[in-house]
């Protein structure tokens, strides 16, 4: 795997600079108690330059940003690229929402510039290349697991024109994520693992968890409030969700030495800002549980439709490490009454039906609000081999027709592209929305079949997006100070925001042939004809001789006498 | 002080001819060390190190790979000249106790999966076709540098299999196998192509001695943890996580290589010895009649390490200054943020037809208009035969 070229050996010994030459970093880490006991840590690095990838300009002069994924967007006419490796599934009503959200596996979309002529051919060189940076298996991404949605995945940087056929997405929800993934991921950061707070991450913990996400996210920002020139922003984000009996051992009580086995020294050097966020929201007299060591820093912000109030530790400062220079946040719960608040959406889906021909897919849509009803956009992209049946689509709320206000079906082709459904469904107050449509399991080739073919076959989690109510103003200026959690989803208007759910993955059996069969079906065909056609060719072509028997004792002796003296035998 | 070293690149054939030019009096090494150095005849190393085995109760073939390829990273070959290839994930396993870990000793003593690993062929990419391809250098086109094995005719290679074999052949993943035969003739592939000067391949499977049986290529030297006939046991199983750890052959390779070090002098007849029949159950196999040298002067490190050539300069080379991308004229558009969910417009997106189909009830209509002209001009007695 490729490993980013650091020249960092000059910049130890350079003093703290804000802005380098037009680059510039970012580190933070959030932490959220959750009300399970669990914990809930997100990393966020992010890396701003100010040079353009647009229109083939060539640029050779790396600092901050990592060279291996510069020359991929300037090789490839990339506009946007998100990547996200995720190991466990995201339990939205025992946790809440996440701040970047991700599927299970790997999940790959890519908006490319309109220079591109040959989408397909850029994708897939495209997908090879960042398998080998990432050590992952994304050469399986081909075009039959890859759609082009109508409608979702709307960029999530600046630009003006949104022309869907530059776009592409799809997942692996088979792919595997550990230290190997992990390795290539550090290896972008400008301070490595080495200094600030990736030296946090160290793999024994974070996959030691109920969930681990990494994510890279490149996306042309606004320079300044006026927004007439770009930068490029590449953020990388780790979500780690940790079990409270796995990692605490029982006991309600958190420290950075017991989630990550380290404790943290100093910031990154060429970092502009780095700090810890501890969410205190649900804490605000100190009843639920304490944080030590204090600190007077306090910030609020809104984030996903909230306003959560922040314990602030900032690493820059010297003073935040104290006398023993070293910093172990610790988080002690004192009672663990409360009620979080529940998510406003909140998705479901499974397979339905017995047998190994037919089945029924089921996803269910919660909407949580006591009176907004709002829109959700629904995309579904099932394999060839799962043949959906389109006319036994109902989508039903409340035991009634719901008649989505758009849908986009694009059939699938057997061994060449999988089934496409984008719908936008209007979710009514309080309620359940059950969308459900049939399918049939194909009878696969025999060479087509993996090498454990008994596991099953993953379907790729469906997302849904959706302009969730808010409970507080949403900030719609984008290039005001912020911290990096709140500002990932660009925010258009005050009242809403926007969020994405991704449900679980399906697992489903498709019948499965006996792969002993070609060596019975020789050995028996074999044994048949050679039984048969032996017995009917000797029975054919050979002939039969009588035989006289052989004489006895005397005789024989009496033979070889007359046979001396030339007399004719007996 | 500096020294400046000149490095004479020589024909294989003339292997005595070494030309060393030392400036100062702090020179490296001794003309032996030196003499050494250059005699191999490689310039650099390249190792591939396969896993074949899927499912939980093969740990132990992921932990053999592993630990060579720790023995080898160790000993200073770099990440981008190792091809790694495991078949299954035992580290993020579900079923493993202590995940992003792979032991090779019992107690948890060693975890030779590290913090700094990186799988180039993993789960479903391993198949017997994409190890060819690796070996012969085959690849399609938009393959990343770190899939590929860019050897020349200088590199020594390391090739370590190990997995589920029989005799004559190895099995990958349960579901296909390589033969004796096809390894032959991908190492002769090699051979012809100028893709190696020496190579090791190292077998631990059951009957392993089979799979070098057939190599006909020149400088090719195999071992395998046994000959044909034999069983490779396994060595020990760990209780906490339930399945045998490492085989019996490459345990005592990897405690044995734990003791090189990159300026050991240690040669290959000392590797011969790893693991007798007292240790191993099985007997070991090596097989030396198409190398040229002679193994008693072949170094481990010369497969096992790294050489790296260093050329230290004392010129000065100037370099310009950076090229600012030119800004241009400032856009006079303003550009903005895309809606993420503009409702208003999608539901009056109009999907784009990307094929043409003619418009319904046409080609009823045509067929239609056919069967009249036929029946008006054969006559309407044909007719009948329909209605």
């Amino acid at each position: 795997c490729a490993t980013g070229i650091n020249m960092q050996a000059a910049h130890w010994l350079a003093p703290r600079m804000t802005r380098q030459c037009g680059n510039d970093f970012q580190e933070e880490l959030v932490i959220r108690p959750l009300h399970s006991g669990d914990i809930y840590a997100s990393f966020q690095f992010r890396t701003v330059w100010e040079t353009d990838f647009m229109r083939g300009n060539k640029v050779s002069h790396y600092r901050l940003f990592p060279k291996s994924l510069g020359q991929v967007i300037s090789k490839f006419s990339v506009r946007e690229l998100h990547i996200s490796f995720t190991q466990g599934y995201w339990r939205t009503m025992q946790w809440g929402q996440p701040f970047q959200p991700s599927p299970p596996g790997a999940e790959l979309w890519v908006w490319f510039q309109d220079s591109v002529t040959d989408v397909d051919g850029t994708w897939k060189e495209l997908t090879n290349v960042l398998s080998g940076i990432f050590c992952a298996s994304l050469n399986f991404i081909d075009s039959t697991n890859t759609v082009q949605p109508s409608a979702s995945f709307k960029p999530l940087g600046i630009g003006n024109e949104t022309d869907h056929r530059f776009l592409r997405y799809a997942t692996l929800p088979r792919e595997i994520v550990c230290t190997e993934n992990l390795t290539p991921w550090k290896k972008l950061l400008p301070c490595g693992s080495k200094a600030g707070l990736a030296v946090l991450l160290k793999s024994e913990k974070l996959f030691h968890s109920s969930f681990h996400s990494q994510a890279v996210h490149i996306r042309p920002v606004c320079q300044d409030w006026q927004c007439k020139t770009t930068s490029w922003e590449l953020r990388q984000t780790l979500n780690v969700v940790f079990d409270l009996h796995n990692s605490a051992q029982g006991k309600r009580e958190w420290s950075l030495f017991k989630m990550f086995s380290r404790t943290l020294t100093e910031a990154c050097p060429l970092a502009s800002s780095s700090k810890i966020y501890i969410d205190i929201t649900d804490n605000p007299q100190g009843e639920q549980f304490e944080v030590s060591p204090a600190t007077p820093l306090l910030s609020q912000a809104v984030v996903l439709g909230d306003r959560r109030t922040f314990s602030v530790y900032d690493l820059t400062q010297q003073i935040t490490f104290g006398t023993v220079r070293s910093l172990n946040l610790l988080i002690r719960w004192k009672s663990s009454e409360g009620d979080m608040l529940r998510p406003l959406l909140h998705a479901e889906r499974y397979v339905a039906g017995y047998g190994l021909q037919t089945g029924e897919i089921h996803t269910l849509m919660y909407n949580n609000h006591p009176y907004r009803s709002f829109p959700v956009l629904l995309l579904d992209s099932v394999p060839w081999y799962l043949r959906l049946y389109i006319h036994t689509l109902t989508v039903t709320s409340k035991g009634k027709d719901n008649k989505p206000s758009y849908i986009h079906y694009q059939p699938s082709k057997d061994r060449l592209r999988p089934h496409l459904l984008e719908m936008l469904v209007q979710l009514p107050p309080n309620s359940v929305t059950e969308v459900t449509v049939q399918f049939e399991r194909a009878l696969l080739k025999w060479t087509e079949y993996t090498p454990d073919p008994n596991h099953g076959f993953y379907v790729g989690s469906s997302v849904i997006s959706s302009l969730v109510p808010s409970i507080v103003a949403m900030d719609t200026n984008s290039t005001r100070e912020r911290p990096l959690f709140s500002s990932f989803f660009p925010c258009k208007e005050e009242s809403s925001y926007f969020v994405r759910v991704y449900t679980e993955p399906l697992l489903v059996n498709l019948p499965t042939p006996d792969f002993s069969m070609p060596y019975n079906v020789i050995c028996l065909t074999c044994t048949v004809v050679a039984v048969g056609y032996g017995s009917l060719y000797n029975l054919l072509t050979r002939s039969f001789q009588i035989e006289e028997p052989s004489p006895g004792l005397a005789k024989r002796i009496a033979n070889i006498i007359r046979k001396m003296r030339g007399v004719p035998p007996l | 002080p500096p020294i400046v070293l000149f490095y004479v690149e020589f024909e294989r054939k003339c292997r005595s001819h070494v030309s060393l030019l030392c400036c100062h009096a702090s020179c490296f090494g001794d003309e032996d060390n030196a003499g050494q150095f250059f005699s191999s005849g490689h310039t650099n190393n390249w190792a591939v190190l396969v896993c074949t085995s899927r499912f939980w109760f093969n740990y132990r073939h992921v932990a053999n790979t592993l630990s060579v390829y720790r023995s080898v990273k160790r000993l200073g070959i770099p990440d981008s000249h190792i091809v790694l290839m495991l078949a299954d994930d035992m580290a993020c396993n579900h079923r493993n106790p202590k995940p992003a870990t792979v032991f090779s000793h019992k107690n948890m003593e060693l975890n030779v999966y590290g913090d700094d690993v990186e799988v180039d062929y993993r789960g479903y990419e391993v198949t017997v076709e994409n190890f060819l391809r690796v070996l012969t250098g085959r690849l399609p086109p938009s393959t990343p540098r770190s899939k590929r094995l860019l050897s020349d005719d200088r590199s020594n290679i390391l090739i370590y299999l190990t997995g589920h074999g029989g005799n004559g052949f190895l099995k990958f993943q349960d579901s296909e196998e390589i033969s004796n035969v096809e390894l032959a003739d991908a190492f002769e592939q090699m051979w012809q192509k100028r893709r190696y000067n020496e190579l090791l391949f190292i077998i631990d499977t059951c009957q392993g001695a089979s799979m070098y049986e057939r190599f006909y290529s020149p400088n090719l030297m195999a071992l395998a943890s046994s000959q044909v006939g034999e069983d490779s046991l396994s060595h020990q199983p760990d209780l906490a996580i339930g399945v045998h750890l490492m085989d019996r052959y490459t345990f005592y390779l990897l405690e044995f290589l734990e003791d090189i070090h990159p300026a050991s002098k240690t040669n290959m007849n000392d590797l011969f010895k790893v693991c007798p029949k007292s240790q191993c159950v099985s007997t070991p196999g090596h097989r030396t009649d198409l190398f040229l040298r002679d193994p008693g002067s072949v170094l481990i490190t010369d497969f096992f390490g790294s050489v790296r050539k260093v050329e230290i300069t004392m010129e000065t080379i100037n370099l310009t200054d950076p090229i600012n991308p030119v800004n241009g004229e400032l856009q006079i558009r303003k550009y903005s943020y895309v809606d993420q969910l503009p409702v208003s417009e999608i539901i009056h997106q109009k999907p784009k037809q990307k094929d043409w189909h003619p418009p319904d009830g046409f080609i009823l209509g045509l067929w239609t208009l056919i069967l009249l002209v036929f029946f008006k001009l054969y006559g309407m007695k044909h007719l009948k035969h329909i209605f």
